[in-house]
C-alpha cells in the first residue's frame, strides 16, 4: 500500500476527460491535454473551497426547505400547508409508517448524511488525516450515488401537484419550500462533484 | 527520463496553470451567501408576518382541531387554531389562534368570533362547506378603537357576518309572530333585507332588529310602515277572490314587509329609531289610531255572538273593538247584565275628531266625558247588531237613536259607561215570535172546514151555470152580434142616413154663417133693426190692388 507512488512524484498528470496520462513536461503551455484539449490539472483547483462553499449553501438552504411548506393541499376536506417534517409526522400518526420512513430517509436522512459525509471528508482532507482512507473514498462514492435519490421529495410534490387537480374536490400546489429543497439537492450534488477524492490520498507535509 | 524532465517543467508549470482564472472558483461563495441572504430575509419576513395570538372562549369546542381549524374573515383565512384547552373553571373552552399580521387590525374590543357549522333553515342554508372540511371560526370585526386579545365567542353566528352597507333598525311589536332570525324583509315583494335579531323585552313585547341593504335603505322614510308578511292573505271582495303573499319562503319562514304609510299621517322629519311592527298590511296602512279610550256598556240581554275583538262602529265607522265581555249582577233588579268593555280610538273618527279637537273637546278626560254626555242626551246609544246572519256574529253600534228612552249618564265614571238599547235583532225576533203566535192562534181547522163547504157550494153554482146559463148567453151574444152588424151598416159612410146627415150639417153650417153675419151687422149697425139694411160701399182696396198689379 505504502509502496504506491503518487503521480506528483512520477511527474505525471491524468486527463480526467479522456483518461490520457501525460507527463507534466508534455503538457501544453496552458495545461491542456494534448489529445482532447481538456484542461489537465494535477488536483482540481480550489476543490475544498468550492466544496465547502456548496456545502454551506446546502446547509443554509436546508433550513427554509424544512421551515417553509412544501405543498398546499385544498379541497372539500379543508386546506392545509404541509412541511416536510409535518408530512412525515402526519403519515406516521395515520399509520402509514412505511411512507413516513421513505420520506424521512429521502428528505431528512439523506441530506444530513451528505452534509456530515462531505463535512467529514473536508475536515479530514484539511488536516491531512490518514485515517480510514479507503472507507472515506467509499463514503465519497456513496455520497455521489445517493445524490440523485434525494430528489424523491421533489418528484413526489411535482407528481402530486400535476395529478391532483380536481378543482373543488382536491388540488395540490407546490410551495416555496420544495424549491429550497430542490436547491439543497442540487447544491449538495455540486458540492460532492467539486470534491476531488484524490485529495484523500494526498500526503502533504 | 522521468526525473530529468520533471525538474525544469516543475519550474515552468505553475505559471500558466494557476494564474488563469483564479477568481472564478471564488465566485462559488456567492451561492452560500445568496442562500443565506434569502434564508435570513425569509426569516425576517416570517417574523414580521408573525401576527397576534388570541384566545377565544366558547361554550363548546365541537369540531375545533388544533392546526386544522382556520380562522376566516370574509371566507379568507386569517389564522389557524394553535391550541384548544379548557378554562380554569372548566366551564368554557379556550381556543388559541395564531392570526396573520394583516389580521391584526381586525382585532377590536368588540370583534366577534363564532364557530361556523352547517346550518339549514327554511330561508337559507349556510356553512355547507363545513360538512366536509370541518368547522372554522368566523370573525366579524368591530368598530371599537381598543384592541383586545381575549374574546368571548358567540354561540350563534351573527346574521350579518361582514357588514354590507345599509341601515339597521328596530321594530317594536306586541308579538313576533312566526319571525325568525334571517327571515326576509320585503319592499313591494322584493327582498331588500333580513331580520338579524329578535329580543324579548322585559315588558314582554318583542323587539325585532332588521337590516335593509344599501341601495334599498333609501326606501325607508319616517312614514314607512312595517308589517308581518308571513302567511297568505286571502280576501273575498267585490271584485272577486284575491290571494296575496310576499313569497313562499315568507309563508314558511315568516317575513316582514314595509312600504310608505299614508303620507299625511306623520309630519316628523327625523327618522324614528324604532318602528312599530303591525300585524298585517291593512293594519299598517290604517291611519294612526292614537291612544285608545275605554268605554263600558251594560246590556240587559244575552249577547251570544259577541267576541273579544268584535268591532265597535260609530255611525257605521269602525272606531274600536271589544276587549272584554263579562257578566255582571244587578242587585236591585236581580238580573245578570252583560258588561262589554271596549276600546275606541277617537282618532279613527277622522275629520270629526279634528273638528272636536279644534274645539277642545278632546283636551282631557273630563271635557271628553262631558261631550259624550251631551251626545247621550241627543240619543247616543250602544246597540248590539248582527254583523252576519250566517255566522250570528254581533258588533256593537254606537248610534243616535232619538226615539230611545232617556238614560242616565254619569260622566265621572271611568271608563265611561254608555247607555244601551237592546239589539234590533231581538226586537225582530220578538216580532217574528208574535206573528208566529198569532198564526198559531188562528182557527185553522174551522177555516178549512168552512172553506170546504163554500167550495162545494161554489162548485154546484158553477155546474148550474154551465148547464143553464151558458146556452142563453150564447143566444144573447148572437143577437147582439146582429144588432151590431146593422148598426155598422147604418153608420157606413155610403149609407143614406150618413149622407142626409152630412147635408143637414152643411145646411145648418151656412145657416149659422148667415146668423153670425147678421149678428155682426147688427152689432155695428144696431139701427138696422129699425131702419133696415143700408147699401154698403165697396171697399177701395181691391181697385188699388188691381191698379198696382197692372204695370
Amino acid at each position: 500500500m505504502m509502496a504506491l507512488r503518487q503521480s506528483l512524484e512520477l511527474g505525471l498528470a491524468l486527463c480526467r476527460t479522456c483518461g490520457l496520462a501525460v507527463s507534466r513536461a508534455s503538457l501544453e503551455s496552458d495545461g491542456r491535454c494534448p489529445r482532447c484539449q481538456s484542461r489537465i490539472e494535477h488536483r482540481t483547483p480550489f476543490s475544498t473551497e468550492m466544496t465547502l462553499a456548496w456545502l454551506i449553501a446546502g446547509i443554509v438552504l436546508y433550513i427554509p426547505a424544512n421551515l417553509l411548506p412544501v405543498m398546499h393541499t385544498g379541497g372539500l376536506m379543508g386546506e392545509a400547508d404541509s412541511t416536510i417534517l409535518g408530512g412525515i409526522f402526519e403519515f406516521w400518526r395515520s399509520g402509514d409508517w412505511d411512507i413516513a420512513l421513505l420520506i424521512f430517509i429521502a428528505s431528512v436522512a439523506v441530506p444530513f448524511t451528505k452534509f456530515i459525509a462531505i463535512g467529514l471528508l473536508l475536515l479530514t482532507v484539511r488536516y491531512n488525516s490518514r485515517w480510514q482512507q479507503h472507507q472515506r473514498t467509499a463514503l465519497y462514492r456513496i455520497v455521489e450515488f445517493i445524490g440523485y435519490w434525494s430528489m424523491l421529495d421533489v418528484i413526489v410534490v411535482a407528481l402530486t401537484s400535476a395529478l391532483m387537480q380536481f378543482q373543488v374536490l382536491g388540488t395540490a400546489e407546490p410551495r416555496a419550500g420544495i424549491a429550497f429543497f430542490c436547491g439543497v439537492v442540487v447544491v449538495t450534488m455540486l458540492s460532492a462533484l467539486s470534491f476531488d477524492p484524490r485529495l484523500i490520498w494526498d500526503q502533504r507535509a | 527520463m522521468s526525473a530529468a524532465p520533471t525538474q525544469p517543467s516543475d519550474d515552468e508549470l505553475p505559471t500558466p496553470l494557476v494564474k488563469n482564472r483564479r477568481w472564478i472558483p471564488r465566485l462559488v461563495w456567492v451561492v452560500p451567501i445568496a442562500a443565506a441572504v434569502i434564508g435570513i430575509s425569509l426569516l425576517i419576513k416570517n417574523w414580521e408576518n408573525q401576527g397576534p395570538q388570541i384566545t377565544i372562549s366558547f361554550l363548546s369546542g365541537e369540531g375545533v382541531q388544533v392546526g386544522k381549524t382556520l380562522v376566516k374573515y370574509r371566507d379568507v383565512t386569517v389564522g389557524h387554531v394553535s391550541a384548544v384547552g379548557l378554562s380554569a373553571d372548566h366551564k368554557t373552552v379556550l381556543v388559541s389562534a395564531d392570526l396573520s399580521k394583516d389580521a391584526e387590525s381586525l382585532l377590536k374590543a368588540d370583534t366577534q368570533f363564532w364557530i361556523v357549522r352547517p346550518r339549514i333553515g327554511v330561508g337559507s342554508v349556510s356553512g355547507l362547506g363545513t360538512l366536509l372540511s370541518g368547522v372554522y371560526i368566523g370573525l366579524k370585526t368591530g368598530t371599537a378603537t381598543l384592541s383586545e386579545s381575549h374574546f368571548t365567542g358567540l354561540e350563534n353566528p351573527p346574521a350579518l357576518s361582514h357588514g354590507p352597507h345599509g341601515r339597521e333598525l328596530q321594530l317594536h311589536a306586541a308579538r313576533a309572530g312566526s319571525l325568525s332570525v334571517g327571515a326576509p324583509v320585503y319592499f313591494r315583494q322584493f327582498q331588500v333585507g333580513r331580520v338579524i335579531d329578535e329580543n324579548l323585552l322585559p315588558d314582554g313585547s318583542t323587539r325585532v332588529s332588521v337590516f335593509v341593504e344599501a341601495p334599498y335603505d333609501g326606501f325607508l322614510k319616517p312614514v314607512t310602515r312595517f308589517w308581518n308578511a308571513s302567511g297568505i292573505d286571502v280576501r273575498l271582495g267585490a271584485d272577486g277572490l284575491s290571494v296575496q303573499t310576499e313569497s313562499l319562503a315568507a309563508v314558511l319562514a315568516g317575513g316582514l314587509a314595509f312600504d310608505d304609510g299614508p303620507t299625511e299621517a306623520v309630519a316628523a322629519e327625523n327618522m324614528p329609531g324604532e318602528f312599530t311592527l303591525y300585524k298585517n298590511e291593512t293594519e299598517a296602512m290604517a291611519p294612526p289610531d292614537g291612544d285608545p279610550r275605554y268605554i263600558r256598556m251594560r246590556f240587559a240581554q244575552a249577547l251570544r255572538g259577541i267576541d273579544v275583538g268584535a268591532p265597535i262602529e260609530f255611525v257605521g265607522v269602525n272606531i274600536g273593538s271589544v276587549v272584554a265581555v263579562d257578566l255582571g249582577y244587578d242587585f236591585q233588579n236581580k238580573t245578570f247584565p252583560v258588561i262589554v268593555t271596549a276600546k275606541v280610538y277617537p282618532r279613527r273618527m277622522g275629520q270629526a275628531y279634528e273638528v272636536l279637537a279644534a274645539q277642545g273637546k278632546t283636551e282631557s278626560e273630563e271635557t271628553l266625558a262631558a261631550f259624550v254626555g251631551t251626545m247621550v242626551n241627543r240619543g247616543l246609544r250602544a246597540q248590539p247588531r248582527s254583523a252576519s246572519l250566517l255566522t250570528g256574529k254581533l258588533y256593537i253600534a254606537l248610534d243616535f237613536l232619538p226615539a230611545s228612552p232617556r238614560a242616565a249618564f254619569d260622566s265621572s265614571i271611568r271608563p265611561l259607561e254608555l247607555p244601551t238599547v237592546n239589539g234590533t235583532f231581538q226586537e225582530l225576533e220578538a216580532g217574528v215570535a208574535r206573528i208566529v203566535k198569532k198564526v198559531n192562534d188562528l182557527p185553522l181547522e174551522q177555516i178549512v172546514a168552512d172553506l170546504h163547504t163554500d167550495l162545494t157550494d161554489l162548485h154546484e153554482i158553477l155546474s148550474e151555470l154551465h148547464t143553464r146559463a151558458l146556452p142563453n148567453a150564447e143566444d144573447t151574444l148572437s143577437a147582439l152580434h146582429r144588432t151590431l152588424d146593422s148598426a155598422d151598416r147604418t153608420l157606413d159612410v155610403e149609407s143614406p142616413l150618413q149622407r142626409s146627415l152630412s147635408e143637414t150639417l152643411s145646411e145648418s153650417r151656412s145657416t149659422l154663417q148667415a146668423v153670425r153675419e147678421l149678428a155682426a151687422y147688427l152689432d155695428r149697425h144696431p139701427d138696422a133693426l129699425l131702419r133696415g139694411r143700408r147699401p154698403q160701399k165697396m171697399p177701395q182696396r181691391p181697385a188699388a190692388l188691381s191698379s198696382d198689379a197692372k204695370p
